[in-house]
């Protein structure tokens, strides 16, 4: 099922510039890995050596901080946008 | 001229020239000013300074951007005050209060706007933008109306009404979010991808901005007699500030303004309706878990704290604390810092004054030691907070009968 990712504009040179794609997945771990797999580089960028997305990652379900949903495994529905989003701004 | 190096991611340690850029294209990890330490030493002096303007620009050497030609309202040198009738209060021995209420709108947001907005001139920018919980966007569209600069301020909509018009006062665009700081937050993060054109001061130009916070640090010490306190008790919202202010002490002894090597303590102070830090600092937690704000502390209201990580780092180091205070006790801080020391503070100097209050009767802030509470935002902007607890001793006829008998007077 494919679903829009928006693409923070530092990882746009891994998507030819693209500031959203699409990819397939209904969870947001399947998501961000289909987003590897069609753009090689995104993993190694948002994941750490552990598997967990690094710290200053912020990842986005329909508005929302997946880290007040389930994280990875957050559902995506079709329609829905997930986007990627520099953690360091504000305050 | 600068002693700008470059930038410095400071998770993998990647550099960057000094253009408008805030994130690690590879790590996402913050990006900071890299100096020529060993040239501002050379180049700057207590001499030097005491000679500069009664503003932040006084210490220009340790900024990011060049004081001639500044944005500038006459940001920052406001007043340490000692206080001993609040310190008798809280037990405590030598308490000073950095007064940054007096700032050119109010808050000590006045310093990272005026570095921001200088460096963002510098780069070439004609637009001034952020993300704000208040403080901010008056700062912001104040010093963009003053620069000739267009700006676009974004707001949450639950917003108290005197900051909403205090800052549409100066004629930008302002606009309303429905939504939380963090959702405002966010969307400026993509808004500033989308408009490589706009500074926004948090967000692409941040790296600079948070260099502004330096010079609560720098200004303390001068105004010390180039000393540092024993401990020094900050709010945390992002959590730049106090970080900065750790930062700022450190970078005067390494350009060599201060003989004796720093041993300061940090203390951090939320309120308890938004304390990610603090949580974290309590249960011993190596990340910072965000939340979802509620209280009356707006200014202070992120709940996925940028730079939380940092703060919670240095306070550990240093053995400090970060307490927690209930929305009754900010606004009674609010009131005890004004009935003892004559300072009217916003709702996150009440946060500042009860955690001051609350690590003071728990010992981690010491009567031996000398200690400089911050105190950033004028209480005028937060009326609401204190207005139901506050009022008339009486209201009386213009009659001396009336006085006397509505009014117990003591002589």
């Amino acid at each position: 099922m494919p679903v829009k990712v928006r693409i923070p504009t530092q990882l746009r040179t891994l998507t030819g510039g693209a500031g959203e794609v699409s990819v397939d997945g209904s969870t947001v771990g399947e998501v961000l890995k289909g987003l590897d797999a069609a753009h090689p580089g995104f993993g190694r960028r948002l994941f750490d050596d552990a598997g967990q997305l690094r710290r200053f990652v912020n990842v986005f379900v329909a508005e929302e901080d997946v880290r007040f949903l389930q994280g990875l495994e957050t559902p995506v529905a079709e329609g829905q946008t997930v986007s990627i989003v520099p953690a360091v701004a504000g305050g | 001229m600068t002693f700008v190096e470059g930038l410095r991611c400071r998770e993998c340690a990647r550099t960057y020239p000094a253009e408008a850029l805030h994130v690690c294209e590879y790590c996402f990890g913050p990006l900071e000013v890299a100096y020529d330490y060993d040239g501002i030493a050379a180049a700057t002096s207590r001499e030097r300074i005491a000679a500069g303007p009664d503003t932040i620009w006084r210490y220009a050497d340790l900024l990011p951007a060049r004081a001639q030609g500044a944005v500038d309202l006459g940001a920052g040198f406001t007043p340490l005050v000692r206080a001993d009738r609040l310190a008798a209060q809280l037990g405590l021995g030598e308490l000073w209060l950095k007064n940054d209420t007096l700032n050119p709108t109010g808050s000590f947001k006045d310093r990272v706007v005026s570095v921001a907005l200088t460096k963002a001139r510098e780069l070439g920018f004609k637009v001034a933008a952020c993300a704000s919980t208040g403080n901010l966007a008056n700062s912001v569209a104040a010093h963009a109306a003053r620069a000739g600069m267009e700006s676009y301020v974004f707001i949450p909509r639950d917003l108290e009404q005197a900051k909403v018009v205090t800052t549409a006062v100066f004629g930008g665009n302002l606009i309303a979010v429905e939504g939380t700081y963090d959702d405002v937050n966010r969307l400026c993060a993509e808004l500033a991808g989308e408009h490589p054109s706009w500074a926004f001061v948090n967000v692409n130009v941040r790296t600079y901005y948070a260099e502004g916070s330096k010079t609560l640090a720098f200004e303390v010490a001068e105004q010390l007699g180039w000393q540092t306190p024993d401990h020094v008790v900050v709010p945390i919202a992002s959590g730049s500030q106090l970080t900065k202010i750790h930062k700022g002490f450190r970078e005067l002894h390494r350009v060599g303004l201060l003989s004796e090597e720093p041993h300061l303590r940090v203390s951090g102070a939320q309120a308890q309706g938004c304390s990610p830090v603090a949580t974290a600092f309590a249960t011993g937690a190596d990340h910072v878990r965000p939340v979802k704000p509620d209280t009356i502390a707006k200014s202070l209201a992120i709940g996925d704290p940028a730079d939380g990580w940092y703060a919670l780092d240095v306070v550990r180091s240093s053995g400090g604390a970060i307490g927690s205070v209930t929305d009754d006790e900010i606004v009674e801080g609010i009131r005890l810092l004004a009935r003892t020391e004559g300072i009217f503070t916003e709702t996150a100097g009440g946060v500042t004054i009860a955690t001051l209050a609350q690590l003071a009767s728990s010992g981690v802030v010491r009567r031996d030691e000398r200690v400089v509470a911050y105190v950033t935002g004028i209480g005028l902007k937060t009326i609401d907070a204190v207005a139901p607890h506050v009022g008339p001793t009486a209201t009386i006829a213009p009659t001396l009968e009336a006085f006397e008998s509505a009014v117990e007077v003591d002589d």
